[in-house]
């Protein structure tokens, strides 16, 4: 059985969806504690702050693979998140250090249930989006076979 | 740099103080026996208020006559001890009796529980030795004896004085059947509207009486006139409305005639209080016509309609010839008009609204399913006001009405929309037979609700009532007057119930931008009012009951405490306002202290008071409750020098240093900072103070961490020769740098162990070490309509301040630029640190009138009441949430807010939303919470409880709106739209909250205003006022030359700024003063003559060439003497010889001794009480150049670049849909 490029990239990027997966779901969970007082917001977004970028890092990542291996149906569906992040990370409010959550806006209403909600969608989308890797690994593969 | 480390958000033993409801339910619950279980012998001894802990004039009587008051209220059968039970009350009442007492003060023991000012002085007796001896940590608290609450009250007698359970529950009904069985409700409105009015509610036995009933189908009647070319009688409002029974046209429609007198031939009278039946009939009639020419068919189902309406003309008896006209005169009208299209109407409010503060989707809810569209036309027609109140010629209103009625439909539809569909309607109203109607009134009351329909129709006599309830409108563009002589007072609030009126919270204490709560959220929505309270916690009080208990009685679930809000199931049980929780009451709560004497527990001053403080028991702390510390950072760079204001800081700081608020434990401090930083060690034993400069800024460290920071006791001498040392020592130098950031940082270590507050004075762009900044501003674009950098550069000063927030250190700035200082960047350290920020641009010390202005406001600040180490928590009715935070603190969760300081001069705002229906309540109630150390060393809690009742209908909503109040929350809101979109997006925004309340108004209004004519409701007529003032304000202004720090000074402030003072800064009061001596007078409480002269609207056209006019923009008065002004005047009040010898630097009054300057200084000191620092005063000349100060605050005028008064309506005018 063959292995080839696209094959390669798919695995790759389900093995990063696996860990978006959990990035999403902690940040589900941690503006839930927000909500529900829990947690002080500056350790929230302590915490929170650094995860920011090695998550767009590794979306970015994975979609540079499906470019090299030329599987556009993949990086169209993915184009539109990566969009959202850049400009997220565009209009994140003033300051120094890496990171989208400012620990004195975060507990108003509508940034709290922006981000919950963006948590959720998130998750959502990497895990549909983890099935359909699995999907494409399957068929690259075949289309390897075929073609040996 | 500290890296944000967790411990600074909250170090451990500042964990959210017990306070917390989650982190510490706990606490006082455990520790609160319950006096059930435990043999009284063993109870804690009961020191509810123990008697050592008040001051003297607590004695038992008072409070025992206090608590009569509610003892009669329930008439239990509690022993009738007082000897005059409510002659107390009522007589605490006279004195305070004038115009505006707020209801709390009524309530407030006269003189009884101890006020705030005079604490038990626990504290006084530990002398407290911070700093004897070289300590390795900075002196703390350690050596402070813990003064637990002293518990030693007299146990109460056992005995139990077994009440029969109060009949509390009762109270807590609003009446409203009284309401409904009052056939006023036939004429209108639907029921639940009328349940919730005010009048009727507070006076059950509420019968109108049968004149004004008659001027309501006075209304009625008139309208179709005016539409009918009749001219009115200008002059006449409501009651005596005459419609010359000659008009041209509308002699059929002389029904009215006969109502139309007010006078009411005694039949109708009696018939009805019952619509008289040809009341009834003139109502139809307009029905009659109405309808069918124009909007019946484009709007209405047949169906219904005809079930409702049973139109057949011949039933109107009087009418064949008046249908016939109204008809045509309609039919004109219409014709006239754009089609028909109600629908297509409506909709643009929409168009409108996404740019709206409320960025939600609106007016969906709008649209009336169409079959209940039932009345509109003709209520439109006849309904309509405008003549009463403009004034125009009829005529006017013929000829074309552009936006005739349509927007009424949908409204009465929104009623309808609340009831079930009553019984078929055309059985109640038959028309036929006037008389008919009788049995049909008799039935009203048991069936009010469901005939709903049939109120619509009448809703001319609604008008009649809304009229009688002051639900008047006002017509914005025919009245340019729209501001009231006297001055604007916060709109009451109804709970139904005078008891809980009178205990409920200030206004301005605890203010909600509506009296009545719209029951949903898509009520709220159709309304378009921004839904909010403003709050004021630390204001100073003149009567503060205060209580220190064992227990403080709260739920158990939602931590609430205990407020007259509260239902008694029995007199073991309470339940919670907030979360409905039944909750024990400790017996100690059923103690009455007077009397010693279990029972009723209404008795209580947690009960009759919504603000109380309680003095906290130990598990209110996590650590013993910190010192007063105060640190002063001065900026010594070269411009700070030259302005030279550290000669008036340390001159002030020097005579206030023995009255700053604090214990034997105060502790002080001075940092001085160019490009280095400059300690003052103040060590024991040396003769004077020892100046350590360090030059290394980027990496602070201490020089010498013992002696910076010295009890101000032990010290003093060396604190005073520091002082007076200090304003000359640096005159030779010449760096131009300011390493704030360091300084700060400095700061921030020195006072890490303890908490405090630093005061830090910036003169000039802090540009060296951490946190520096480079000029942002360009000068070029300050007229611009785009404003660039209204946000912080970088983030430095805003983290400092969380640090600074979790180590309880607050930080106030005194910016006394000649430059640009980038307020927008260094003003984070005060905003997140729950600091507050003064600024005096272009400061120069010789400048007399700033430097006044500065020694006052710095003279207050440091002699002003300070709460340390506070948190503030709000919370809320279930069904309700707190949606966004404004004002200088830091939001630690949802509903707390950490405030490392709390002053008297701070405000908050929260805008709130409802999550939940409310339907099923009837009243929501807030509870702002302020956990705070006294200077005294003592922990304490405030707590302020506002309780508002809940309405169905959007009408209610919209005559409940508290204009003031609205304004203030919009402009919070508008600075955050600022900083986070555009300027030109707040400015839009306001301009459409505007348009789209006077839409919702008009919906609500159900008719047809003339073309001329934009309505608003009373309670909101200022709003387009405040609106367009704010569109000048310095915060929103564009075209104007504005520096940047003054801009974002003037947004700051509308953050914080108690409402008083920032409504005076958006709209500043202007008063003639020339004649005084003539105005009405009241006393104040000192005895003394205060002449009111009337507020002018700040336009130039209430000036005039004869006066004298103060204006009072809040921190500065400006006195513009006219050139033909009496030289009695001059010579009496200003003491001056003539007009010209008014000098250009006139900052003060003399004092002479005659009416005229007696009742000038009397008016002025009144204005100045009422301010946290007496006013500057400046006189003006007309002719003086300085004269531009007052006449480019005359904001109602049309200045460069913007829209005058007049035509900020028409502009209005032509947006309202």
């Amino acid at each position: 059985m063959a292995f080839n490029f696209p094959a390669f990239s798919y695995i790759i990027a389900l093995i990063v969806d696996a860990f978006l997966i959990f990035f999403s779901l902690f940040h589900v969970i941690a503006f839930d504690e927000l909500k529900t007082d829990y947690k002080n917001p500056i350790d929230q977004c302590n915490s929170l702050n650094p995860l920011v970028v090695p998550e767009y890092l590794l979306h970015i990542f994975f979609n540079v693979l499906f470019v090299a291996a030329g599987e556009w149906f993949s990086l169209l569906l993915n184009i539109p998140l990566i969009i959202y992040h850049i400009n997220r990370y565009r209009t994140r409010p003033v300051m120094s250090g890496l990171g989208i959550y400012d620990p004195t806006s975060i507990m108003n209403a509508d940034v709290l249930t922006r981000c919950q909600r963006e948590g959720w969608i998130k998750l959502a989308f990497y895990l549909l989006s983890f099935f359909y890797y699995l999907y494409g690994y399957v068929i690259a593969l075949e289309n390897a076979h075929d073609h040996t | 740099m500290a890296q944000p480390n967790q411990q600074n958000g909250m170090p451990p033993q500042m964990k959210p103080p017990i306070y917390n409801g989650v982190h510490s339910s706990h606490s006082s619950r455990d520790s609160s026996p319950h006096g059930k279980n435990i043999p009284l012998s063993q109870l804690p001894p009961r020191s509810a208020i123990p008697p050592t802990q008040l001051p003297p004039s607590r004695s038992p009587n008072i409070t025992q006559q206090l608590s009569q008051l509610n003892i009669n209220k329930f008439n239990t059968s509690t022993p009738n001890q007082s000897p005059n039970p409510s002659g107390l009350v009522s007589s605490a009442f006279s004195p305070i009796g004038s115009t505006q007492a707020p209801p709390r003060t009524t309530q407030a023991p006269p003189t009884g529980y101890n006020f705030t000012q005079k604490p038990p002085s626990t504290q006084g007796q530990m002398p407290v030795i911070t700093n004897q001896q070289p300590q390795q940590k900075p002196p703390t608290i350690q050596n402070q004896v813990q003064v637990p609450p002293p518990n030693q009250g007299q146990a109460p007698p056992s005995t139990q004085n077994q009440m029969p359970p109060p009949v509390k529950n009762q109270s807590f009904v609003p009446p409203p059947h009284n309401f409904n069985s009052s056939p006023i409700n036939q004429g209108q409105a639907p029921p639940p509207a009328q349940s919730q009015m005010p009048p009727p509610i507070k006076n059950p036995n509420f019968v109108p009486p049968p004149h004004n009933f008659n001027s309501i189908a006075n209304q009625g009647v008139a309208p179709p006139t005016t539409q009918g070319h009749t001219q009115i009688p200008p002059p006449i409002k409501s009651q005596s409305f005459v419609l010359p029974p000659s008009s041209v046209i509308n002699q059929g429609v002389t029904p009215p005639p006969t109502q139309g007198q007010g006078q009411v031939p005694p039949p109708i009278k009696n018939q009805s209080f019952v619509p008289p039946p040809h009341n009834f009939n003139s109502s139809s009639i307009n029905q009659g016509m109405a309808p069918p020419p124009t909007q019946g068919q484009s709007q209405m189902p047949p169906s219904i309609k005809s079930q409702a309406f049973v139109p057949p003309p011949h039933n109107f008896n009087s009418t064949p010839l008046t249908q016939g006209q109204s008809q045509v005169s309609s039919s004109q009208n219409f014709s006239s008009m754009q089609p028909p299209p109600i629908q297509g109407q409506i909709p643009p409010p929409n168009s409108q609204i996404h740019n709206n503060f409320n960025s939600s989707p609106s007016n969906q809810g709008y649209r009336p399913p169409p079959n209940q569209v039932q009345m509109p036309p003709p209520l439109s027609q006849g309904y309509q006001p405008p003549p009463v109140e403009t004034n125009l010629p009829s005529n006017q209103f013929n000829n074309s009405s552009p936006r005739l009625p349509p927007p009424g439909a949908p409204k009465a539809n929104l009623h309808s929309n609340r009831y079930p569909q009553g019984p078929p309607p055309q059985q109640s109203y038959n028309p036929q037979a006037p008389p008919s109607f009788n049995p049909q009134t008799q039935n009203y009351p048991v069936s009010a609700q469901t005939q709903q329909q049939f109120y619509q129709q009448n809703s001319v006599t609604q008008s009649g009532f809304n009229k009688l309830w002051g639900h008047d409108h006002f017509d914005l563009l025919q009245n340019p007057n729209v501001l009231p002589p006297e001055k604007v007072a916060p709109p009451k609030v109804y709970l139904g119930n005078e008891l809980l009126d009178s205990a409920n919270c200030s206004p301005e204490v605890f203010r909600c931008t509506m009296t009545k709560i719209p029951e949903s959220n898509s009520l709220l929505q159709k309304s378009r009012l921004p839904l909010g309270i403003l709050i004021h916690p630390f204001k100073d009080l003149t009567h503060l009951p205060v209580i220190q208990c064992n227990v403080i009685v709260r739920c158990r679930a939602c931590r609430t405490y205990i407020n007259p809000f509260v239902y008694f199931i029995d007199t073991k049980r309470w339940k919670c306002n907030l979360c409905y929780r039944v909750n024990e009451l400790p017996e100690e709560f059923q103690f009455d202290p007077v009397s010693k004497t279990y029972g009723d527990p209404t008795r209580r001053p947690e009960i009759k008071s919504s603000t109380i403080e309680y003095i906290a028991p130990a598990e209110y702390m996590l650590r013993p409750p910190q010192p007063a510390v105060y640190l002063f950072l001065f900026d010594i760079s070269r411009l700070a020098i030259e302005s030279g204001y550290l000669q008036s800081a340390c001159a002030v700081l020097l005579e206030e240093l023995k009255s700053l608020p604090g214990d034997a434990r105060t502790q002080v401090g001075i940092l001085a900072y160019d490009s280095a930083l400059h300690f003052f060690g103040l060590g024991e034993g040396l003769s004077q103070p020892h100046e350590m400069t360090v030059l290394e800024i980027d990496d602070i460290f201490l020089p010498c961490p013992d002696n910076l920071l010295v009890n101000l006791k032990d010290r003093i001498d060396l604190l005073t020769d520091l002082l007076t040392q200090l304003p000359t020592r640096y005159n030779n130098s010449y760096d131009n740098n300011s390493a704030l950031g360091a300084a700060l940082q400095a700061a921030h270590k020195m006072m890490g162990a303890t908490g405090g507050r630093v005061s830090v004075f910036q003169a000039s762009l802090p540009n060296v070490g951490p946190g520096a900044l480079v000029p942002r501003e360009d000068p070029s674009q300050r007229a611009s309509t785009e404003v660039q950098h209204l946000n912080p550069a970088n983030d430095f000063y805003k983290r400092l301040a969380l640090e600074c927030s979790g180590q309880q250190i607050a930080v106030d700035l005194f910016v006394l630029n000649s430059q640009y200082v980038d307020m927008a960047t260094i003003s984070g350290i005060s905003r997140f640190s729950g600091g507050c920020i003064h600024h005096f641009p272009l400061f120069k010390a010789s400048r007399v009138l700033q430097n006044e202005r500065f020694e006052r406001c710095f003279r207050r600040y440091l002699v002003r009441k300070i709460g340390f180490e506070a948190v503030m928590r709000i919370r809320c009715t279930r069904g309700l949430s707190i949606h966004t935070f404004h004002g200088n603190f830091f939001v630690r969760s949802t509903d707390l807010l950490s405030l490392p300081n709390v002053s008297p001069d701070a405000a908050f705002g929260m805008q709130v939303s409802i999550d939940e229906t409310l339907s099923d309540v009837q009243s929501v109630c807030f509870q702002a919470a302020l956990l705070y150390t006294s200077s005294k060393g003592e922990r304490r809690i405030r707590v302020h409880t506002l309780c508002l009742p809940v309405c169905a209908t959007l009408s209610d909503v919209i005559n409940a709106a508290d204009q003031q109040c609205i304004v203030g929350l919009l402009a919070k809101m508008a600075v955050d739209r600022s900083m986070q979109s555009s300027l030109s997006d707040a400015r839009e925004a306001f301009i459409n909250v505007a348009i789209d309340i006077l839409s919702s108004y008009k919906m609500s209004l159900n008719m047809a205003e003339g073309p001329t004519s934009l309505l608003a409701p009373p309670c909101l007529r200022l709003l387009p006022l405040y609106i367009s003032a704010l569109l000048k304000s310095t915060a929103f202004r564009t075209g104007t030359c504005t520096r940047l720090d003054d801009r974002v000074k003037a947004m700051i402030d509308m953050k914080t700024k108690p409402l008083g003072h920032l409504i005076q800064m958006i709209y500043p009061d202007l008063y003639p003063v020339h004649n005084l001596e003539e105005q009405p007078i009241v006393l104040n409480s000192e005895e003394e003559p205060i002449p009111q002269p009337p507020h002018l609207q700040l336009t130039a056209r209430c000036l005039d060439s004869k006066g004298a006019f103060l204006m009072d923009t809040g921190e500065h008065m400006i006195l513009l003497v006219a050139p033909g002004v009496s030289p009695m005047f001059l010579s009496e009040a200003l003491g001056v010889r003539d007009y010209m010898s008014i000098t250009d630097e006139m900052y003060e009054l003399p004092v002479l001794d005659n009416l005229h300057n007696q009742r000038l200084h009397q008016f002025i000191n009144f204005l100045n009480d009422e301010k946290p620092a007496a006013a500057t005063l400046h006189v003006i000349r007309d002719n003086s150049p300085n004269r531009i100060e007052f006449y480019e605050r005359l904001i109602e005028d049309r200045v460069e670049n913007a829209l005058s008064y007049h035509e900020f309506m028409q502009h209005l005018k032509t947006q309202v849909k």
